[in-house]
């Protein structure tokens, strides 16, 4: 690639000719995380403590400290957070290729039937009836399962129940077959985590991480403002935050969209 | 309590060094009988003291102990001249020791005397927040308190996206409001502080954090630092948000800001290996509100610490009983805010560990270790 194309991707960013359109919520503590039962170990919620804000601790200058779990707020699953993925190289935020870290986008809209149930998963047979009419699903895309989950409130957003979380995501069929079949470079959703509410049921568990990262591919979760993407032609970046031998990380996801 | 001389049986009041009647120096204090005579009555209108200046009229008297000493005591608005009546110590809102009469029998509306109430945190009428909706002693201690006459309760409830039990009976009641409030978190306790941090007038610490588990048995910190930030880290969130606003109106009218209430392990006072970690986080607290109580008592707002031992909650399933009823807590909670007391132990457990603790600490640490 010349280097005057970029240039020109930067003066089309500049000028809206491609719009930016951020998928990422508010890193705050009011974001609902992932719920383990208690017996487990649990995700530190998102904390920020003032050091100072212009008063006696520090006249001039605001900031904060600010702690969190790796796997909190919009955030990013490396190949090392699954039992799958332990072994293979390069597989923590820190060592992933930086290459990784920008890719197109097939955003598949389930909306409507996310709205009808909220166990709704996404199965091979939806994923090709979308390719029929956008094409085939290139490798090393992500594939971003719109629901429109992002735009509910935090209760029905985390939707739990007695028996656990009732959000929709993928079954383990079309897991398997996104990742071994159009070689996918991750899975994207608005829910917290890339798998349903009740994945923990299917078989294997959570199909979502145990394919994605035992094939050294990526998960993005909680996004949000998917239905201003179109449906290909969209560029992901997301680049976690470089932790030593970090499993994740909150980040902030944008999207290069072309406009129309 | 008055002294009791150990040789001839008198008691002395106030206290001494050696028995009035006989010298002795064997003086020691004991459970003495509460009755007595108000043998005079005098009503302060326009006393020195700006405290007493301000709620004057003021009635305090002289009575005369069945058992001997005659006391100046504060006094019931129902207690006559020459009538019997039943003596007490109360903590005044400076946390001295004060003598205060009641009439010897009840008389209606008794616990609502002006001058009683200054002695007391009686939750009737009041303001309270709950901190922690979601257990079993919050919850309990809600309806403990409402049924007390609480005018309104305030439960906290920390992420109010996850459902819990007890949820649906809490929304549907009078003057019981469901207000946000994660203690761990600074932002969230300034929050609601702004909301309601101005009409607070008891503050119930209800955080419930309890993990098995010492040192040895466990792996890192994470779990530890949970404990610190939900119990101690809460505890300072809690003070900092709502401490200088109660500080600020204790002497607001008659709905006044009077107390602060912890609810503590009494393994704060001793460490229990079994709950090791969970043992010394309580003790970080117990520590703490010692502190509270010395900065909210210029503000003559009351620091009650109520010590439990294992409750009968989840988290204790495995101990054996005795277990403390989450519903014992909370009627302790009222029966001390009543009686304006600083320190209560619920329970067989929480009773023994502290007399064994003034008995012999050492052999109290070994018993523990077990």
């Amino acid at each position: 690639m010349q280097s005057n194309n970029l240039l020109e991707l930067a003066g089309a960013v500049s000028s809206g000719a491609v719009r930016v359109v951020d998928l990422t919520f508010t890193l705050s503590p009011d974001f609902p995380v992932i719920v383990l039962p208690p017996e487990f170990g649990q995700a530190a919620p998102v904390r920020i403590q003032e050091i100072s804000r212009y008063d006696g601790r520090g006249p001039a200058w605001y900031w904060n400290n600010v702690t969190f779990g790796e796997h909190t707020g919009t955030h990013f699953d490396a190949p090392i957070h699954w039992f799958t993925g332990k072994n293979l190289p390069n597989n923590a935020v820190d060592t992933m290729p930086a290459k990784d870290m920008i890719a197109p986008a097939c955003v598949i809209d389930c909306s409507a039937q996310a709205a009808q149930d909220p166990d709704f998963l996404l199965t091979v047979p939806l994923v090709e009836a979308w390719e029929a009419k956008h094409g085939r699903i290139p490798e090393r895309n992500w594939v971003l399962l719109r629901t429109d989950w992002s735009k509910k409130g935090w209760r029905d957003y985390s939707n739990l129940k007695d028996d656990g979380a009732h959000t929709p995501g993928p079954n383990a069929a079309v897991m398997k077959w996104l990742v071994e079949e159009r070689g996918v470079i991750g899975f994207g959703t608005e829910t917290i985590g890339t798998d349903a509410g009740q994945a923990g049921h299917f078989e294997p568990p959570y199909p979502a991480h145990h394919f994605l990262h035992g094939a050294g591919r990526y998960g993005l979760q909680c996004l949000c403002n998917l239905d201003q993407l179109p449906a290909t032609g969209a560029v992901i970046v997301a680049s976690p935050l470089k932790i030593q031998n970090g499993s994740g990380s909150p980040l902030r996801v944008i999207a290069l969209v072309a406009s129309t | 309590m008055l002294q009791r001389c150990e040789a001839c049986g008198s008691f002395a009041y106030p206290a001494r060094e050696a028995c009035p009647s006989c010298l002795s120096a064997g003086l020691a204090f004991v459970d003495a009988p509460r009755q007595g005579v108000l043998l005079a009555e005098t009503t302060a209108r326009v006393p020195s003291d700006v405290y007493f200046r301000e709620r004057a009229p003021w009635r305090i008297g002289l009575v005369k102990m069945d058992c001997g000493p005659t006391i100046v005591t504060h006094l019931h608005a129902d207690c006559v001249e020459g009538a019997p009546v039943r003596m007490s110590f109360q903590l005044d809102k400076s946390g001295q020791a004060v003598a205060f009469a009641h009439p010897e029998g009840e008389t209606p509306n008794m616990a609502d005397d002006k001058q009683w109430r200054e002695m007391t945190a009686d939750p009737k009428f009041r303001r309270v927040l709950v901190t922690n909706g979601r257990s079993m002693i919050g919850q309990e201690a809600v309806a403990a308190l409402k049924a007390a006459g609480a005018k309104t309760v305030f439960v906290g409830v920390a992420e109010p996206w996850r459902p819990f039990a007890g949820e649906q009976l809490l929304r549907g009641q009078d003057g019981i409001e469901i207000v946000t409030l994660d203690a761990a978190d600074e932002k969230s306790a300034a929050d609601l502080a702004a909301d309601i941090g101005g009409k607070v007038d008891i503050l119930v610490n209800t955080t419930e954090y309890v993990r098995p588990g010492g040192l040895l048995d466990r792996r890192g910190t994470s779990i530890a630092r949970d404990e610190i930030d939900q119990a101690y880290l809460g505890f300072i969130n809690l003070a900092q948000a709502f401490g200088p606003a109660m500080r600020m109106r204790g002497a607001d009218g008659i709905n006044n800001s009077a107390a602060w209430v912890n609810i503590l392990s009494v393994h704060a006072l001793a460490n229990w290996p079994a709950f090791g970690a969970y043992s010394a986080s309580q003790a970080a607290c117990m520590s703490l509100s010692h502190c509270l109580r010395a900065e909210l008592r210029p503000g003559g707002v009351r620091v009650m610490n109520l010590f439990t031992g294992p409750v009968d909650t989840e988290w204790f399933q495995t101990v054996p009983p005795p277990k403390v009823a989450p519903r014992a807590i909370a009627q302790a909670i009222v029966s001390g805010l009543r009686g304006g007391l600083e320190e209560m132990y619920v329970g067989d457990v929480a009773e023994e560990i502290r007399q064994r603790l003034g008995a012999n600490p050492k052999a109290l640490e070994r018993e523990l270790d077990r």
